[in-house]
């Protein structure tokens, strides 16, 4: 069912007035920008209650069917409610792989049984779901996994290692590219996609303590674990073309996400705030020639990203190379973060010292942690080398390096 | 999304064919060899190809319908600019814009009436404003007194640094201290002396400047524009960034075409030179930065308008310049590097951008000079607003 321009302005309301009652008060220690920063059970436990009353109240998967958990309504409703949660800087929806990625999946090509069996543990936030996609030898070449899934009767027997398993020892659920077929032409359609139970024999995680300081992901090992052959999804052979499929449906509830905030973002505005009070030479050091120089940089470089988002949508003024803003974005983006970052930590003068835990900290230590969680997005989803040569290649058309 | 909030790019249909008549035009008009032909030429245009822009109306795009223009805003003309950088053809086309911006927006409804058609036609104008090596200097040593037992007449003194395209204009529009009052002036070239004005030697060879000694020229009082001085000139320098940087970004991606033609063509080792990450990855940066210049540049041209600049319409042809000039910069002094030998003689192209790109960054002001005032303009704000996403100021 479709939405009228007055149903949704009453959904606006109500969303935020929920928001204003409940969005949660600053908990007394640092929550995470990202699912992939969640580093304590304190911090998981805080989030996974945020989850569930988001869904309770119905503000999550809003357009989910009824019968699995959601509340039937059209797309339009949950952009609303995640364009509220961002204008009231709301804590994220944790359980991404779930919200973002499996979830769209089952309800687009899952069975019945997977559709009764998985989603409503996904929006409650009751089953977290992992990523089990990259492999320690193969970071930035997904198409060449390696782990393996041989059929065996009613199951399929696994063999091999994951690697950066986002959630990897809360989860319940991960979604699994595995090698069915090793004698193929091209190496991508020897690939399967499954939905494997992660507490099973055979099944183990070893934490990876991050540059942070904190578990965020772990390493998992599949040691002839042994997995109901109804958890492939798609036939056996597409994994690719299924994983692929995937990876649309994080742009947003429009796209079949859940819904719910996958990062908070981070602008210089937040950084100026949090430096403004500090000194340089005994005078505030926003009034630092140097200083201000560096910031106005930044701040160019901010809004030139935000401006090439519009320009993106003009034709006309993309003649040249038209798929430059696009194929550019991630890089620009992740790029600007993490310098963004460190030079808010740079700027803190001795504080810039003092980290996560330590009383002096400039906002607790939040910039320290922030810089060193930026290389997540200039070394995932393929680095920033990478995607220097993808722009060099596609875009400019320069050979192959 | 920051202290300054505006986002805007717009571009209209008209704007749309305006750009691909521009580009048409000016790939016909200026080829290499015609822009090499005219290095060395006395007025660096053919007066042909300035007549022919003029008869397709460009002249008169930003001039009010009732002056004899089109009544588009001066941000209209960007893509015709751009073009124009991006072929390296030099006309007085910018001069004139910009100068006729200062009657628009200056003058009284006679002299907008006397000088605008005439603008419009093809008549050249310039602007006469700097008097040293600093853009970033508000004082005015040119004066002019009124003639002793006439209350009409002024008498100018003083000297103005890199006017362009003085050789060829019929106006000048010169800031003054009038009576302790700072002012601009229309100085029609006829009054100037004989001798007056004198050719400087540019360090880019396709663009003309000159000094020119205003000394002893006579100029009715009714020349005199009656806007506030401040704030027009504050404005017209703001236009004029904002049209330079547009022609910087042009001649920006002309040069990003030339290293991109090489380095899919010149082999070394056995293997061709784009397939090197250390040539490939300074590109694409390249790329990046013109990208980042064109989209202020494009944001420029929707936020200002026919009234005063406000603070949005200063941060973005700020924005515009700093980041044009210094992409140009890059873009030219990579282009040199990246053809190796051939990049260190006269004969290769490289040379035209990476000279052009010299010329741009200071003319109204380089960067450095542009993210000072934009610093006062965005932090300002955080300072007193607590600076959140978003927020206006």
């Amino acid at each position: 069912m479709s939405a009228t321009a007055h149903e949704l302005e009453q959904f606006r309301r109500d969303v935020s007035s929920w928001l204003d009652e409940n969005n949660p008060k600053n908990p007394g220690f640092l929550l995470p920008q990202t699912f992939m920063e969640v580093g304590t059970d304190q911090q998981l436990e805080f989030l996974r209650d945020w989850q569930y009353k988001l869904w309770t109240a119905g503000f999550l998967g809003a357009h989910w069917p009824k019968k699995y958990g959601g509340q039937g309504l059209d797309p339009a409703f949950q952009t609303v409610a995640d364009e509220e949660m961002r204008r009231h800087q709301t804590p994220i929806a944790f359980n991404v792989i779930g919200l973002g990625w499996a979830g769209p999946l089952i309800l687009d090509i899952g069975s019945e049984a997977d559709k009764a069996k998985y989603i409503k543990g996904i929006l409650s936030g009751d089953d977290i779901w992992c990523q089990g996609f990259s492999e320690p030898d193969h970071g930035s070449d997904l198409g060449n996994a390696q782990v393996k899934a041989s059929r065996d009767g009613d199951e399929y027997v696994i063999n091999g290692s994951k690697i950066w398993t986002t959630f990897g020892n809360y989860a319940k659920y991960m979604i699994l590219l595995a090698r069915t077929n090793q004698n193929v032409e091209r190496k991508y359609d020897g690939l399967s996609f499954f939905l494997s139970p992660m507490h099973t024999q055979g099944v183990e995680t070893r934490p990876i303590k991050k540059i942070t300081g904190e578990y965020g992901f772990t390493e998992t090992f599949f040691t002839d674990a042994r997995i109901p052959a109804d958890c492939l999804v798609g036939e056996e052979g597409q994994g690719w073309k299924v994983a692929m499929q995937t990876l649309q449906y994080e742009r947003g509830a429009a796209a079949g996400a859940a819904g719910g905030l996958m990062v908070v973002r981070i602008v210089l505005a937040d950084a100026i705030a949090a430096i403004k009070g500090l000194k340089r030479d005994g005078k505030p050091l926003l009034e630092d020639p140097s200083v201000r120089d560096q910031l106005v940089k930044l701040a160019m470089e901010e809004k030139a990203i935000n401006l090439g988002i519009r320009r993106a949508e003009i034709q006309a003024l993309n003649s040249d190379y038209p798929m430059s803003l696009p194929l550019s974005y991630k890089l620009r983006v992740s790029e600007y973060q993490r310098r963004m970052r460190q030079l808010v930590v740079g700027l803190q003068g001795a504080h810039g010292a003092l980290y996560v835990g330590d009383e002096g900290a400039v906002a607790g230590g939040f910039w320290q942690r922030a810089y060193f969680n930026s290389f997540s997005s200039t070394i995932g989803g393929g680095t920033s080398q990478i995607q220097a040569n993808i722009i060099g290649e596609h875009v400019l058309g320069l050979p192959k390096s | 999304m920051l202290l300054n909030s505006n986002e805007s790019i717009h571009f209209s249909e008209e704007q749309s064919m305006l750009l691909d008549s521009a580009k048409e035009f000016c790939k016909d008009k200026s080829s290499i060899s015609v822009v090499r032909e005219l290095l060395d030429s006395e007025t660096g245009f053919k007066p042909d190809v300035w007549q022919d822009l003029v008869a397709l109306g460009w002249m008169a795009v930003a001039i009010p319908e009732q002056f004899g223009g089109s009544a588009l805003t001066i941000g209209a003309v960007v893509p015709i600019v751009e073009s124009m950088g991006r072929t390296l053809l030099s006309t007085p086309f910018i001069s004139s814009s910009v100068a006729a911006q200062a009657i628009i927006r200056g003058g009284s409804r006679q002299q907008k009436e006397r000088y605008l058609p005439s603008i419009a036609e093809g008549e050249v104008a310039t602007i006469a404003l700097l008097e040293n090596e600093d853009w970033g200097d508000d004082e005015v040593n040119l004066n002019a007194v009124l003639v002793d037992g006439d209350d009409d007449q002024l008498l100018l003194q003083g000297v103005k640094n890199q006017v362009q395209d003085a050789a060829v204009a019929g106006l000048f529009i010169v800031s003054a201290t009038v009576e302790n009052d700072k002012k601009l002036i229309i100085v029609p070239a006829s009054s100037l002396k004989p001798g007056a004005i004198k050719a400087q030697k540019l360090i880019d060879e396709s663009k003309r400047c000159s000094v020119v000694d205003f000394s002893g020229a006579r100029v009715s009082a009714s020349h005199v524009l009656p806007g506030d001085y401040n704030a027009l000139v504050r404005d017209i320098k703001l236009i004029a960034a904002m049209l330079l940087a547009a022609e910087a970004v042009g001649s920006a991606a002309a040069c990003l075409d030339l290293i991109v033609e090489y380095l899919k063509t010149r082999k070394q080792f056995g293997k061709v030179i784009g397939s090197y990450q250390a040539l490939k990855h300074p590109t694409v940066d390249i790329l990046c930065d013109m990208d980042s210049a064109k989209s202020f540049v494009y944001h420029a041209a929707t936020v200002v308008g026919d009234e005063p600049l406000n603070s949005d319409a200063e941060v973005a042809c700020r924005m515009a310049k700093a980041q044009a000039s210094e992409a140009l910069l890059f873009a030219g002094d990579r282009a040199v590097q990246f053809y190796g030998g051939m990049g260190f003689t006269y004969e290769c192209d490289a040379q035209l951008y990476v000279r052009r790109a010299q010329w741009v960054q200071q003319a109204y002001g380089d960067a450095s000079h542009h993210r000072k005032r934009l610093a006062g303009l965005l932090l300002e704000c955080g300072l007193s607003f607590g600076g959140f996403s978003g927020q206006r100021c």
